[in-house]
C-alpha cells in the first residue's frame, strides 16, 4: 500500500500552465469496498485527457465525484481556484456524455439540447440559436424534431453531446460514449471527437477501457488500475517508457523480460549484453516491433544487437502487420510484430537493440 | 453500472414533508383496521372511546355463531373452484394471447380482460339476466359461474405476465432436442410458469373470499360470508364483526405475505399487482 | 407452438366461456333495455326507446348519475394526491426499505372491502371514534353528522379504498424511470425539484392515468358504500340500480343505466388508453 502517489509520473505537456480542475487526494470507499485510494490529478485546461482502466478500475466512480454523482469519501476537488466538492451537480460547471447517452424520451431533439438551457432560464431567442449552433456542430440539424427512440446510437450519441456542449462546460466528462457503437462507427466518432475538442477548446475527461481508443485522442493518458494511478503521461511516453509491466502490458503488447545484472551484465536465460542499469534483479519492457527477423544481409554482429533463434509457434495476420508466437530453446517466449512474411518452418533468427528494452517496476501488489 | 445508483446519494437534504405525507397516507390506511382490531376486544361493543374493558366475549360469540360459519364454509368451497374455473381458463387464454394469432383477437383479449376493471355490479347483473332468462335459479352454483367468470381476467393477466419471463430459447432447445409442442409444455413451460400460477391461484382464492358485488346478485339461499356479514351490517351493528373482521386480516395478511414472496421470486417487484391495473385500463 | 391443434385448444374454451358468460349477457342487458316491465310485474318484450327516456329526463335519475360522477371524480383526485407523493417517496428515497413499505402499501387491499367499509362506519357515527376523540380533545361539543351519512363519508371511504390502486401504476411508472436521466438532468443545471416537473412527472403519467380511470370507473359503479354510509344524500348511481332489480322491480330501467354505465367505462378506457400512448415513450 505504501507506493502509490509517489510512484506516478506525471509527464506534462500542456499548453498552458494553469489548471482547471484539480483532484486532491480523493478516495471512495461503498460499504467494506475501497474503490478509490487517494487520487491525485490535475487536468489543465484545454487538454484531453482521459481516464483508462479495466472494469472494476475505479474510473467511473472517478468521473462520477467529479461530475458531482458522488461524494469522495476524502479528498477535495478544487476548479478554478475554488473548492467544488461539495456542490450539486447542478451547480458545477461540468456537463456529462453519459454512457447511455441518457437522452430524454419525452423531448425530441431538439429540446433534448434545449434543456439546460431553460433550466437556466434563458431567452428564447438565445435558446434557439444556440441549440441550432449546437446542432449543426454535431451534424443533428435535419434530425431537431425528431424524438430519441427514432434516431441511431451513433446519432443519439451526437445529441447528447450537443446537449452537454451546449451548455459551455469548463470541463466536459464523457463516460465510456462510445462502447455502444460498432467498430467502424467508433473510428469515425473518436477522430470526430478529438476535431470537436481541439475546435472548441474546453478539456474533456474521456473515461474508457479501450487502450486504443486512449491513445488515439488523447493528450494524456492517466492509467487506472485497482483505484489506484499506475501512471500519467502523454500516449507516446506511456508507450515508450511505460513505469510498470502493468502500463507495459495494458497499453499495447509487450514482451517482459525478467533477468539479472552483475557487474554490467544483464542476463536473461541465455541471452545477455552489456548495461548500465545497477547490479540486482531487473524487469524490461521491449515493444515487438523492436524485434526483427534477421535477413540475409545481417551478416555482422554489432554490439547493440542481441540475437536469438526461436521456431515460430504461433501467428495472428493483422492486415499491415503479423504477430508471432516465438519460442526459444532456453524457454524464453517472445512477441514480434512483423510485417514481412515468414517461412513458419524451422528456426529463424531474430534481433534487437538492446536500447528498445526499456526497465520497468514491477507493480505494485494491490488488495 | 448507473441504474443502480439510486437518487438519495444525489440528495443532501432529506425531504421531510414526504415522510411526513407517507405517515399520514398510512395512518389513513390501517385506521380502520386498527380500529376493527382494538374494537373487536372491547367489551363495550363499537361505540365509546377509548376501549374499555378488554375481552374476548365477541370471540366466543362469533365461534357459537353457526350461520358464519356456513357461510365461510360456502365461501371456501366456492373460491376453490372459482380457482379451477379461473386458471383452467385464463391459462389457456394466456397462452393463446402470448403465443396464438387468431382472428378476433384483439376483440378477444378486451373481452376476457374487461371484467377487471369493470364494476362488479355490471358482470354481476348481466350474469343475472342470463340466469334469468335460461331459467336457472340462483344458488352457490351461479356464484361460482359469476366468480369464475370475473376472475379468469386476473388469471390471464398473471400467467400473461409470467409467460413473459418464460425464455423462448428454453422451449426451443427442448424441441430442438427432440421433444414436441405437447412434451414441451408439460416439462418445459408450465415448471417455469409455476410460480405465476400459483400466485394467481391465491390472489384468486382471496379475491372471492371477499368478493361481494357480484355475488350480491347471483345468490341464492346459501350465503357466502361477505353476504352474510352484509346481511347483518343492515340489521344493525354487531360487535361479532369486528371479530370475524379481525380474523379475516390476519389471513390475509398471511396470503398476502406468502403471494407477495412468491411473485418476487417469479418476477421481480415493481410489476407486481400494477400489472393488474395496468392491464386493466390499457388493456394490453 | 402454433399447430392447429394447439391453437384450437388454447382458445375455444376460454372463447367459449367468454361467449356464453360474457357477451351473451351484455347482449342480454341490451335486449332488456328496450323492453319495459308491465303492471303486474312482468317483462313486456315491446322494442322503445322509454327507458332511456326516462333516464334523461326523470331528475333523480340523470341528477344520481351527475352526482356519482363528481364524487368519482372527487375519489380519484384525492387517491392520486394521497398516492403519487407516496409512490414517489417509495421509488425514491425509501432505498433499501423499499420492499418493506410497497407491501405495508398493498397490504389494505387485502382485507376485505365490505369489513373496511364497515370499520368507517364505527369511526365515523356520532358516537364513533372521531366524534369521541373530537369531543374529548374539546375541538367540538356535539358530534358532528355529515360525518356519516353522507357523500362526504362515501368519498372518505372510497378514497381510503383506492388509494392503494393509484399507488400501484404510479410507483410501477416511477421505478421505470431509468436514473440516468435524473443525473443527466442534474447534470445539465436542473435542481431536484425542476427535474420533477420537467422529467419524472411527465414520464410517469401513464402510471397516473392508469391508477385515476380505475380508481374513477370502480367509484362510480360503486354501491356498497353509498349503501352502508351514504345516507340519503349520498345515493350513487349503482344503488338505484340495485333496486330497481329488487324492490323497484323494473328491469328493463336496470338493464338501460346499466348499459349507460358500461358504454360511460368502455369510453373512458378507450380515452385513456389513447392518453396513454401519447403519453408513453419507451
Amino acid at each position: 500500500m505504501a507506493t502509490s502517489t509517489k510512484s506516478v509520473e506525471h509527464d506534462i505537456d500542456v499548453k498552458s500552465s494553469s489548471h482547471l480542475l484539480s483532484i486532491r487526494k480523493v478516495a471512495k470507499t461503498f460499504g467494506k469496498n475501497v474503490v478509490l485510494r487517494d487520487i491525485s490529478l490535475d487536468v489543465a485546461e484545454g487538454e484531453f485527457l482521459t481516464i483508462l482502466g479495466e472494469s472494476g478500475s475505479g474510473k467511473t466512480t472517478l468521473l462520477r465525484i467529479i461530475a458531482g454523482f458522488e461524494t469522495a469519501t476524502s479528498g477535495e476537488l478544487w476548479m478554478n481556484g475554488e473548492r467544488v466538492d461539495h456542490l450539486p451537480p447542478y451547480k458545477r460547471r461540468v456537463n456529462t456524455v453519459f454512457q447511455h447517452y441518457a437522452l430524454f424520451p419525452h423531448l425530441t431533439v431538439e429540446q433534448n439540447v434545449a434543456y439546460g438551457l431553460r433550466v437556466e432560464k434563458q431567452t428564447e431567442a438565445d435558446i434557439s440559436s444556440r441549440v441550432e449552433q449546437a446542432l449543426a456542430r454535431v451534424k443533428m440539424t435535419v434530425h431537431a424534431k425528431a424524438k430519441p427512440s427514432r434516431i441511431s446510437g451513433g446519432q443519439q450519441q451526437r445529441v447528447a453531446l450537443a446537449r452537454a456542449l451546449v451548455k459551455r462546460p469548463q470541463l466536459l466528462l464523457l463516460d465510456e460514449p462510445l462502447s455502444a457503437l460498432d467498430a467502424n462507427l467508433r473510428r469515425q466518432m473518436q477522430v470526430e471527437l478529438k476535431s470537436l475538442q481541439r475546435e472548441i477548446g474546453i478539456s474533456f475527461v474521456f473515461v474508457t477501457h479501450d487502450q486504443e481508443e486512449a491513445m488515439v485522442m488523447s493528450d494524456r493518458i492517466a492509467l487506472l488500475r485497482m483505484g489506484e494511478l499506475e501512471q500519467v503521461a502523454s500516449p507516446r511516453d506511456i508507450y515508450a517508457r511505460p513505469a510498470t509491466a502493468y502500463s507495459a502490458q495494458f497499453i499495447g503488447h509487450t514482451n517482459l523480460l525478467r533477468g539479472n545484472v552483475s557487474q554490467g551484465f544483464l542476463h536473461c536465460n541465455s541471452l545477455s549484453w552489456k548495461t548500465s542499469l545497477a547490479d540486482g534483479p531487473t524487469v524490461l519492457s521491449l515493444r515487438p516491433e523492436n524485434i526483427r527477423a534477421r535477413t540475409q544481409f545481417d551478416r555482422s554482429r554489432p554490439t547493440d544487437t542481441v540475437v536469438f533463434k526461436g521456431k515460430i509457434s504461433d501467428r495472428a495476420f493483422h492486415g499491415a502487420t503479423e504477430l508471432l508466437r516465438v519460442e526459444c530453446a532456453d524457454g524464453l517466449k517472445f512477441w514480434v510484430r512483423t510485417a514481412s512474411q515468414l517461412d513458419p518452418a524451422g528456426e529463424i533468427e531474430f534481433q534487437f537493440n538492446p536500447a528498445d528494452a526499456v526497465p520497468i517496476r514491477e507493480s505494485a501488489e494491490r488488495s | 453500472m448507473e441504474f443502480l445508483v439510486t437518487v438519495t446519494t444525489m440528495h443532501r437534504s432529506r425531504p421531510n414533508w414526504l415522510w411526513l405525507h407517507a405517515a399520514m397516507v398510512f395512518a389513513f390506511l390501517y385506521l380502520p383496521i386498527a380500529v376493527l382490531i382494538l374494537y373487536s376486544f372491547n367489551g363495550a361493543g363499537v361505540g365509546g372511546f377509548p376501549p374499555r374493558n378488554l375481552t374476548l366475549d365477541w370471540y366466543r360469540t362469533l365461534f357459537a355463531d353457526s350461520a358464519i360459519w356456513d357461510s365461510v364454509a360456502n365461501s371456501l368451497l366456492v373460491a376453490a373452484i372459482a380457482v379451477l374455473i379461473a386458471l383452467g381458463l385464463g391459462i389457456p387464454a394466456a397462452l393463446a394471447l402470448d403465443r396464438a394469432q387468431f382472428p378476433g383477437k384483439a376483440i378477444f383479449r378486451r373481452l376476457v380482460l374487461l371484467p377487471l376493471i369493470l364494476p362488479g355490479i355490471i358482470t354481476g347483473l348481466s350474469l343475472l339476466m342470463l340466469f334469468a332468462r335460461a331459467q336457472i335459479n340462483l344458488s352457490l352454483t351461479t356464484i361460482v359461474l359469476g366468480h369464475g367468470t370475473a376472475l379468469i381476467s386476473v388469471a390471464t393477466t398473471e400467467v400473461f405476465a409470467g409467460l413473459q419471463k418464460v425464455d423462448r430459447a428454453q422451449e426451443e432447445a427442448s424441441l430442438d432436442l427432440g421433444a414436441n409442442y405437447w412434451q414441451t409444455f408439460w416439462r418445459v413451460t408450465i415448471p417455469n410458469l409455476k410460480l405465476s400460477i400459483i400466485g394467481a391461484a391465491l390472489l384468486i382464492f382471496t379475491l372471492s373470499i371477499d368478493e361481494i358485488a357480484v355475488s350480491f346478485f347471483l345468490i341464492g339461499r346459501d350465503n357466502t360470508l361477505p353476504l352474510e356479514i352484509w346481511g347483518r351490517l343492515r340489521r344493525g351493528i354487531t360487535p361479532e364483526i369486528n371479530a370475524i373482521s379481525t380474523i379475516i386480516f390476519v389471513f390475509s395478511l398471511l396470503a398476502i405475505v406468502i403471494w407477495y414472496r412468491l411473485r418476487t421470486k417469479a418476477e421481480g417487484s415493481p410489476e407486481i399487482a400494477a400489472e393488474l391495473i395496468e392491464t386493466a385500463v390499457q388493456g394490453d | 407452438m402454433f399447430s392447429r391443434a394447439y391453437r384450437a385448444v388454447v382458445t375455444i374454451p376460454p372463447l367459449t366461456w367468454v361467449t356464453v358468460f360474457l357477451v351473451v349477457p351484455y347482449f342480454l342487458m341490451f335486449c332488456y333495455s328496450f323492453w319495459s316491465v308491465s303492471a303486474s310485474q312482468s317483462i313486456v318484450h315491446s322494442w322503445n326507446f322509454n327507458n332511456y327516456r326516462q333516464l334523461l329526463t326523470v331528475n333523480v335519475y340523470w341528477q344520481t348519475l351527475l352526482r356519482s360522477m363528481w364524487i368519482a371524480a372527487r375519489v380519484t383526485l384525492f387517491a392520486l394526491l394521497l398516492g403519487y407523493p407516496l409512490a414517489y417517496l417509495l421509488s425514491f428515497h425509501a432505498g433499501g426499505r423499499k420492499d418493506l413499505y410497497y407491501q405495508l402499501v398493498i397490504i389494505p387491499l387485502w382485507v376485505s372491502y365490505l369489513v373496511r367499509a364497515y370499520a368507517w362506519k364505527t369511526i365515523l357515527g356520532s358516537e364513533g371514534l372521531l366524534n369521541t376523540l373530537l369531543q374529548y380533545v374539546h375541538l367540538t361539543r356535539h358530534p358532528l353528522e355529515f360525518l356519516l351519512y353522507s357523500p362526504f363519508a362515501v368519498v372518505l371511504t372510497l378514497t381510503h379504498i383506492y388509494t392503494p390502486f393509484t399507488f400501484l401504476p404510479i410507483y410501477a411508472a416511477l421505478e421505470h424511470i431509468p436514473r440516468n436521466l435524473i443525473e443527466a438532468s442534474h447534470d445539465l443545471g436542473a435542481s431536484p425539484r425542476q427535474t420533477f416537473w420537467r422529467v419524472i412527472l411527465p414520464l410517469s403519467i401513464p402510471g397516473v392515468l392508469a391508477g385515476a380511470t380505475f380508481a374513477f370507473v370502480l367509484s362510480l359503479g360503486d354501491f356498497l358504500a353509498p349503501a352502508l354510509l351514504g345516507g340519503p344524500s349520498g345515493i350513487m348511481i349503482s344503488n338505484i340500480v340495485v333496486s330497481l332489480f329488487g324492490a323497484a322491480y323494473n328491469w328493463p330501467l336496470g338493464a338501460a343505466i346499466s348499459l349507460c354505465m358500461l358504454l360511460l367505462v368502455v369510453s373512458l378506457l378507450f380515452l385513456s388508453e389513447r392518453l396513454e400512448k401519447k403519453w408513453s415513450f419507451s
